[in-house]
């Protein structure tokens, strides 16, 4: 149907016009897009910092291993952008990744399959632990953060149940010195190249898709979201479902990388994880951040845990740095607009005390 | 209350003089000014973007006027902030107000101020006889130890009377009150307005229904574009005139249908039936049609219109598309049918209030701009171009947040959105709800423009004129059922009202 006949045509010169409310919301929008520049200029003070005051920092190995640590963080890191961004979270990742590993060390041990079958197993497993974090909060409508706290426990807990507390550590060396190999002729482990080519599939579906419109669309407003027709419980459903599939897959990488299926693998990442993607400038309440900052979160956290722990500072103090900056990231960007009301009512009641 | 300082009693008890505010370089008040007299309803009218929500929060205490002098029985006014506004007298009802939903009617009443008891334990009897007290005195029934959930917009609005009552509100200003509300509501709120008066409160109600206006307010004031034009008795004003004054200009005509041809049944509902909502809706509509589902707020009209458009779901009947069967339950599939619907509630159905002008514009094209799945080369923003030029929507840019845009442009967009889906079937539910006198015209004749090209019109609205000037036919609806059906030339206001009342199911 043609509605090019429709309407009366504008009166030359109307058209997109200028609202006179238009500039209002610019200041805020110019912070938030500054959140990324200052999360690259973090980043780029941490790596000079840590470069000319920590020992060993800037050397071919110690980039290798920062990379190989960056690995499975920025791996979880991906879904939990795009579920953080529809206003959900998912704090069973830490927890999916351990018992994907101890899955991977019992088929091992006692199935006899070959270990490409197993990993492909893993992987679907993980996706079937996300399903059912996805069934209980689309399906049944319950809180994202109670459900997934209950599957952190419950997760942590079955993955003890599959292996106890022994490990599995036999694998083949051939693929425990793949999942660590450099690429050939530099000290950047091979490894990287697929968490790229996901984080640019992930960066394109959120960015650049009909999936990744209705994702913020959902984040900000899910009735409006629904009214437009986006299936709201379906995409959350898929969106748990492929948090565990990848919770699968950094399981296998966990395991094969330090040679050993445990029970405590991966304990508390998800903190880290959830610290990079609010660090990378993704709204805790939804509809808000991009991939790009996550990318420059996960980084900065990387050079700020690598370089401390090479400065020998402690286990403790390194999760109490990773409280610190979650807490910062949730609370600065609050902060930030908070002090530019006050100082913008401020100057607004000396100028009336003036006129 | 206190003796006036003049001595008569036409000295005007809230005055505003000459106030003043601007937001970075945007003026919202230029010089405006305002007399309310105890006793006395006074209506602020002005087309949205007007300045009338500005002035509202300047009486709220929400927010300081840059210059310019209040003054309150003859005493400087200096409001800090809403509890000022509350120590001074000041009450605000707003079109929708916030309740507390889990708490009880009359917890909601004296929250942060509860009677005590011993041991600063909360009183709740003395607290529910206070409340049933407030309510004897406005002459509601409402059960105070009921939790405010489930109350309808228009007992919300009266909780928050008595509320303003409790605290001895001298001046209530009421914000598009009537907005949400049917006939009898309305009559019921102004029953209350009107004894309030008598006790020599003075009311500010802002509008845009222009018999009410006449039907409550002694005096009118106009504002335009921020600036104050006018404050005159009603006795001297007539509807033309107080509608130039808005607009600055002649407004021909509010309700242009044209007469159109009928073409095919494009919607088909039969039996539509949800338990305790509504039961056996059947109607048509043609193509070329205009048909309006008319009943007073509550009756389940936009509750049909959902479950027509799939969002909710129905327990029995049917819903056809040109003659097929609509899958029920899924909005992809209503979209896919070529059916759009324009919710009643802007800001939570209809935009996505945070997201860009541009990205509202196409959320429901989505899929089909995309090409091999990706959005990409501005596919979306010529869209919404294209679009926002149609419709004449005023925005600054098209990455601007839609929240930024005045009601009627918001509403502009949510067309916008739903019109680029070229519909078949367009429903829309409360069309021009809270947008000003220009829009509404331009969205009347939009729609009658949509009508004449073919499309098949379901109009849901609780302003009757616009029902009688818009519609082809009306389905009046009653307590979730349709009890008449009028040809345009029979319905008026009578035959509408006395159907949507019950009286008529008999007839």
């Amino acid at each position: 149907m043609a509605h090019d006949s429709l309407y009366t045509a504008p009166p030359s010169g109307a058209g997109v016009e200028t609202e006179r409310e238009g500039g209002r919301f610019a200041a805020l929008r110019r912070a938030l897009g500054s959140w990324d520049a200052a999360v690259v200029a973090a980043l780029v003070v941490a790596v000079l910092l840590a470069s000319a005051s920590v020992q060993n920092f800037a050397t071919g190995r110690n980039a290798q291993f920062l990379l190989l640590d960056l690995v499975p963080l920025a791996l979880l890191a991906l879904p939990m952008t795009l579920i953080v961004i529809t206003g959900e979270i998912d704090l069973s990742v830490a927890s999916m990744v351990g018992l994907s590993s101890t899955l991977m060390g019992q088929m091992w041990l006692s199935s006899g399959l070959s270990l490409e079958l197993i990993c492909v197993l893993v992987v679907l497993l993980g996706g079937v632990l996300g399903a059912v974090n996805g069934v209980f909060i689309t399906g049944f409508g319950l809180p994202s953060l109670a459900v997934t706290i209950g599957t952190l426990a419950l997760y942590r807990g079955l993955s003890f149940v599959v292996l106890g507390d022994q490990a599995v550590a036999d694998f083949p060396p051939s693929w425990t010195a793949a999942a660590v190999r450099n690429l050939p002729g530099a000290s950047i482990p091979a490894a990287v190249v697929p968490v790229l080519l996901l984080a640019v599939v992930f960066g394109v579906v959120l960015h650049a898709t009909p999936v990744g419109r209705a994702l913020y669309a959902m984040g900000n407003n899910d009735q409006a979201a629904t009214f437009a027709g986006v299936s709201v419980a379906r995409t959350k459903f898929w969106l748990f479902v492929v948090s565990g599939a990848v919770c699968g897959l950094v399981g296998v990488f966990w395991t094969l990388r330090y040679a050993s299926a445990r029970g405590d693998n991966a304990t508390g990442l998800e903190l880290t994880v959830v610290t990079a993607v609010l660090l990378g400038g993704v709204s805790i309440f939804g509809g808000r951040g991009g991939l790009l900052g996550v990318v420059g979160g996960v980084l900065l956290l990387g050079v700020l845990r690598n370089a401390l722990q090479l400065a020998d500072v402690d286990a403790n103090a390194l999760t109490i740095v990773t409280g610190t900056l979650l807490i910062a990231s949730v609370v600065l960007p609050n902060a930030v607009a908070n002090l530019r009301a006050r100082l913008h009512r401020r100057r607004q009641r000396a100028h009336l005390t003036a006129s | 209350m206190s003796p006036d300082t003049d001595g008569t009693q036409t000295s005007p008890l809230l005055v505003l003089d000459d106030i003043t505010k601007s937001f970075g370089a945007v003026a919202a008040l230029r010089g405006v000014h305002l007399a309310l007299h105890r006793g006395a309803a006074h209506a602020l009218v002005g087309e949205n973007g007007a300045g009338k929500s500005t002035l509202v929060k300047v009486l709220a205490g929400a927010h300081a006027p840059d210059s310019g002098r209040m003054t309150l029985d003859g005493q400087p006014l200096v409001l800090r902030g809403p509890a000022d506004a509350r120590a001074a007298g000041i009450a605000v009802i707003y079109q929708e107000p916030t309740l507390f939903p889990d708490l009880s009617v009359a917890e909601n009443i004296f929250m942060g101020r509860q009677p005590l008891r011993g041991a600063r334990r909360i009183d709740s009897r003395a607290m529910n006889r206070a409340t049933e007290r407030l309510f004897a005195r406005l002459g509601v029934r409402i059960d105070p130890t009921r939790p405010a959930r489930g109350l309808s917009i228009a007992d919300q609005q009266l909780v928050e009377i008595a509320k303003a009552l409790s605290f001895d509100a001298r001046v209530l200003v009421m914000d598009e009150p009537t907005a949400a509300l049917s006939g009898v509501e309305v009559e019921r709120l102004f029953g209350v307005a009107r004894s309030l008066c008598e006790r020599g409160a003075a009311v500010l109600f802002i509008s845009h229904r222009f018999d009410e206006v006449f039907d409550l307010c002694q005096r009118i004031t106009v504002m335009r574009d921020g600036a104050w034009v006018s404050s005159d008795p009603a006795a001297d004003l007539t509807v033309d005139e107080v509608v130039r004054r808005m607009v600055g200009r002649d407004v021909s005509s509010l309700y242009p249908k044209q007469d159109t041809t009928l073409r095919d049944t494009l919607l088909d509902v039969r039996g539509l039936s949800r338990a305790g909502v509504f039961s056996d809706v059947s109607f048509t509509v043609h193509g070329g049609e205009i048909v309006a589902l008319a009943g007073l707020v509550g009756a389940g009209r936009s509750e049909v219109a959902r479950a027509i458009f799939g969002v909710d779901r129905y327990d029995a009947g049917q819903v056809r598309v040109a003659g097929r069967v609509l899958r029920p339950g899924n909005p992809r599939k209503a979209i896919a049918a070529g059916m759009a619907l324009v919710p009643e509630d802007r800001r939570q159905q209809g935009l996505v209030m945070e997201l860009s002008v541009e990205r509202n514009a196409t959320l429901a094209r989505r899929r089909a701009l995309s090409r091999l799945g990706l959005l990409l080369g501005g596919a979306e923003r010529a869209e919404a171009r294209c679009w926002t030029r149609r419709l004449q929507v005023k925005t600054s840019r098209l990455a601007a947040p839609v929240a930024t845009l005045s009601g009627g442009n918001q509403q502009k967009v949510v067309l916008a959105k739903w019109l680029a889906t070229e519909p078949r079937i367009l429903i829309i539910d409360e069309p021009t709800r809270g947008i000003d006198v220009g829009t509404k015209a331009e969205v009347h004749r939009l729609l009658s423009e949509l009508a004449g090209a073919g499309l098949a019109i379901l109009m849901i609205s609780s302003e009757l004129p616009e029902v009688l000037g818009m519609a082809d036919r009306v389905l009046v609806m009653h307590e979730g059922r349709v009890v008449r059906e009028l040809p345009r030339a029979e319905a008026d206001e009578t035959s509408v009202m006395f159907a949507a009342t019950g009286q008529g199911a008999a007839a």
